[in-house]
């Protein structure tokens, strides 16, 4: 039993990286109608962006500190939101108009032109993410050892996903989002600057896809220029899963596919964990193709 | 494409690779296995322009095809010993077949969820699924798993890899510019009009799944028995990408178009390769002077990508303003 | 007289919301029934209903003595019934001419296998059918765009060709679903005159669902009118015209 509380902490500590990744996912799916491929590699730039930021700020603030961690997450974030903000004005701005998979292909593009860019200028080889927590002891609950990174993890994603709603829900540019990605003309004919609107949410979600980064360099200290290929995959998953446009069924498909998949490779076999999101995935496509939380739509004729 | 003369077409091709075949041995082995990856290309080009360019679904799986067609092949012919010509050949054409009847399989299994699902929903699946088979490849010990599988026989040949390239062609091309076949880009033209018109489209939808993974699988055959060493991870999602950038380039639904973007990016890495390994240029007084192209080449090649779908959509071979429909 | 095609009590419900209550409609052989009624009275839904768009939560739809419950939109053209869209829906980018060939698979004798051996029986069936569709383009005067991407015809000529498209299927009912929409004065009295000659030439029924009330008390032998699901009269235009619920109805009493 304490065998699967310790694996029930462990998914939930990673699926709610993949659920911070997967908001941005279902942000930009929610207003643009299309799938960021090159999501999951802002995660990536978001760990770089930390571990090229750390030593800098480590002449500010010594590291490891909680003050110096807490700087390097918020200038990563900065960071990332800037370059999100960038990726939609270059790249997928002026493709509005044109059919999806128009803009499909060029995320693609851009997803693969961050990935051998951050190869050329990173180094293909993995980094050891600098020390920029302090390492707690670990504690022990029972039979339970917690480690104090995996703490962090939930809190800080805690934190981030009361922030995002409290944007979303009371603020002005909140319900400019919620009204583009109702209907993107009428917001527009109600006076909405879609375009502010739409790089604001591209800056949120490069923002969270950043802290998404560095959290998971704190618990998984090796970073690649390919490391997001796979997390990105999987929190898309995840947003199928939660119902694509659905904030909280983002947050929750995060955690399912998480935990799914650090039980599975705890009890069953390790080796095919990275088949379990596209299985999830194919099931639930057939069974709830709207997803858990998702309205269903239907076309009209 | 008008396609009046089909069969004298592909008759004249599988000659001109039988002719070709006889003289291999005349040809830079260096040249003979590039001339191999440009026929399995435009095998793997053309089959799934079938599916993403005409029928206009979005499969971003077709390498995971490619690998159930190279693994089932090798098992095959990796049971017999040393053969005589006749017997080689008429060995592989059966393991050729035998992969590309399974890979048609796993094309049926994909083309279910197809026929709920469009757009990029559809693409993520497929993509999943073709990432299911490498995981599942990678855990079969029987085929080496992720250290991969030794294929004995270099089989494959010129008149195998272009004969199979002009059969691919020809039955693309066939389908699609009969009465029958005018259903795939109907379906891909407005799905609710072609229900309406009496086109069964769950059936021409799961055709084109079936038949693009069949040659898919046929490829991955040649492809086996071209390198003689295959590693799931060798089919991954990269590679799938890098055939949907050539029936992109070529231009959707473009079959002609589709045959000349997959010769072109083909040769493109290995031009790019030689340029960036010419020593000396006269004028240029560093070593290696262009020694970046060959570390950038994969990102000019995802610069050139976006860069085309900014500006031309439609394909560099396209003479229609654009082919591609939401 | 056995009715072609016949509703029972068809009900459609979307949720809390009826869409089609309890619909009873009867179309005869070569007869040209209109279907009418406010916006939003369910005339297209009841369309979507025949052709199998939607499936009724309950009653029953025959078609030439069958029931058509449970069969795909394919199946129910396959059937003989065929339609067009009220906002058009051609192949955008098939020529004219394949626009209306797609159709002709309906009717050919061989498969996938003829088309991929592609012998003599092939080519006899596709130059056969090159002959016919044709002949259809002729008789709607589009003999002359035949090579030209359909989405480059004009507005007129495109709604023309959904109906020939249509009529490539060789329907027993054709289902015109507000074939006057977005159209003028001169345009719709051409319609006027292309709707009766394919009654005509084609001896087959046809149900029209339109808005214009002039053009639809002009042609309909029998109209029904439609508001909110429910049928609330029917019978010849100068009846259902003199209807005091039908006035009521259109004035939004």
């Amino acid at each position: 039993m304490t065998e699967f509380f310790q694996q029930l902490i462990n998914g939930l500590a990673f699926g709610s990286i993949l659920a911070l990744i997967a908001i941005g996912y279902t942000m930009v799916y929610g207003i643009l109608r299309f799938i960021n491929f090159a999501h999951g590699d802002v995660f990536m730039l978001g760990a770089f962006a930390g571990f090229y930021l750390a030593p800098k700020i480590a002449t500010v603030f010594p590291l490891p500190s909680i003050a110096g961690a807490i700087a390097v997450l918020i200038v990563s974030m900065l960071i990332c939101a800037a370059l999100g903000v960038a990726i939609e004005r270059l790249a997928y701005r002026p493709l509005r108009k044109r059919p999806k998979l128009t803009v499909l292909i060029t995320a693609i593009g851009v997803s693969l032109f961050i990935e051998y860019a951050g190869q050329f200028f990173f180094g293909a080889a993995p980094k050891k993410f600098p020390d920029i927590l302090p390492v707690l002891p670990i504690t022990k609950i029972g039979g339970l050892s917690l480690n104090s990174n995996q703490l962090i993890v939930l809190a800080v994603t805690l934190i981030l996903l009361v922030a995002l709603r409290f944007i979303v829900m009371k603020t002005k540019i909140g319900t400019a989002m919620r009204a583009v990605s109702f209907n993107p003309e009428a917001a527009a004919l109600m006076g909405v600057n879609t375009d502010v609107v739409i790089s604001f949410t591209f800056a949120l979600g490069s923002a969270l896809a950043a802290a998404a980064g560095i959290l998971w360099a704190v618990n998984y200290p090796s970073i690649d220029p390919l490391m997001g290929i796979l997390p990105g995959l999987k929190a898309f998953v995840a947003a199928v899963l939660g119902g694509i446009g659905n904030l909280p069924g983002a947050a929750l498909g995060g955690l399912i596919i998480g935990v799914t998949e650090t039980l599975v490779s705890g009890y069953i076999s390790s080796t095919y964990r990275d088949a379990i999101a596209f299985a999830v995935l194919i099931l639930i496509l057939l069974v709830r193709p709207s997803g858990l939380l998702g309205k269903k739509e239907i076309e009209k004729v | 494409m008008n396609f009046r003369h089909a069969k004298t077409f592909l008759l004249g091709a599988i000659a001109l690779g039988f002719l070709a075949s006889l003289f291999a041995d005349r040809i830079n082995p260096y040249w003979l296995f590039i001339f191999y990856d440009i026929g399995i290309s435009i095998v793997m080009a053309v089959s799934l322009n079938l599916i993403n360019g005409y029928t206009g679904q979005f499969s971003l799986g077709h390498a995971g095809f490619m690998a159930v067609g190279a693994y089932s092949s090798a098992v095959i012919t990796n049971q017999f010993g040393d053969l005589s010509f006749l017997a080689a050949n008429g060995i592989f054409a059966v393991a050729l077949l035998a992969g590309g009847l399974a890979a048609a399989l796993a094309g049926l299994l994909v083309g279910i969820p197809s026929l709920r699902l469009r757009g990029d929903y559809l693409a993520i699946v497929t993509l999943g699924f073709g990432e299911i088979i490498r995981v599942i490849l990678q855990n079969m010990d029987k085929v080496g798993g992720a250290r991969g599988l030794s294929v004995m026989h270099g089989w494959t040949n010129l008149f195998w890899t272009f004969g199979l390239a002009a059969v691919t062609v020809y039955v693309v091309a066939s389908l699609v510019n009969s009465t029958y076949g005018r259903g795939f880009i109907a379906v891909r033209d407005d799905e609710v009009a072609a229900e309406a018109m009496g086109i069964n489209t769950t059936k021409y939808k799961v055709t084109a799944f079936v038949v693009g993974a069949f040659f898919a699988g046929i490829a991955g055959g040649l492809y086996a028995h071209s390198k003689q060493f295959i590693t799931p991870g060798g089919f991954g999602f990269m590679q799938s990408i890098a055939f949907v950038v050539m029936v992109i380039l070529g231009g959707m639904g473009n079959t002609i178009g589709v045959i000349l973007a997959a010769i072109l990016l083909t040769l493109l890495p290995e031009g790019l390769r030689m340029l960036s390994g010419i020593e000396h240029l006269p004028g240029l007084t560093a070593e290696r002077p262009l020694g970046w192209i060959g570390d950038t080449r994969m990102i000019i090649y995802s610069l050139l990508l976006i860069v085309l779908m900014l500006t031309r959509p439609q394909g560099l071979f396209s003479l229609k303003k654009s082919s591609v429909q939401k | 007289m056995s009715a072609l095609l016949q509703l029972e009590k068809t009900t459609i419900r979307f949720g809390g919301l009826t869409a089609v209550s309890e619909l009873d409609l009867q179309i005869g052989k070569s007869e040209l029934v209109g279907l009418i009624g406010p916006n939003g009275a369910g005339k297209t839904t009841a369309f979507n209903l025949i052709t199998g768009v939607y499936q009724p939560t309950s009653g029953e739809i025959n078609f030439d003595g069958q029931s058509t419950v449970g069969c795909k939109p394919y199946q129910i053209t396959k059937r003989g019934i065929a339609r067009t869209f009220q906002n058009i829906r051609l192949f955008p980018s098939l020529t004219v001419f394949d626009n209306v060939r797609a159709v002709f698979h309906l009717h050919l004798r061989g498969d996938v296998r003829h088309a991929l051996w592609r012998g003599k029986g092939y080519h006899a069936e596709e130059k056969s059918v090159a002959d016919r569709v044709l002949e259809l383009l002729e008789i709607f005067q589009l003999g002359r765009f035949r090579d030209e991407p359909a989405k480059s015809l004009s507005y007129g000529d495109q709604r023309r060709l959904e109906i020939v498209r249509a009529l490539a299927a060789q329907p027993k009912l054709l289902l015109l679903d507000e074939p006057a929409a977005g159209m003028n004065a001169t345009e719709k009295v051409e319609l006027t005159r292309l709707i009766r000659f394919i009654k005509d030439k084609f001896q087959i029924s046809i149900l029209l669902v339109e808005h214009d009330m002039k053009l639809v008390m002009e042609i309909c032998e029998r109209i029904a009118v439609l508001d909110y699901g429910v049928k609330i009269a029917e019978g010849k235009p100068d009846e259902v015209r003199a209807n005091p619920k039908v006035i009521a109805a259109y004035l939004g009493d």
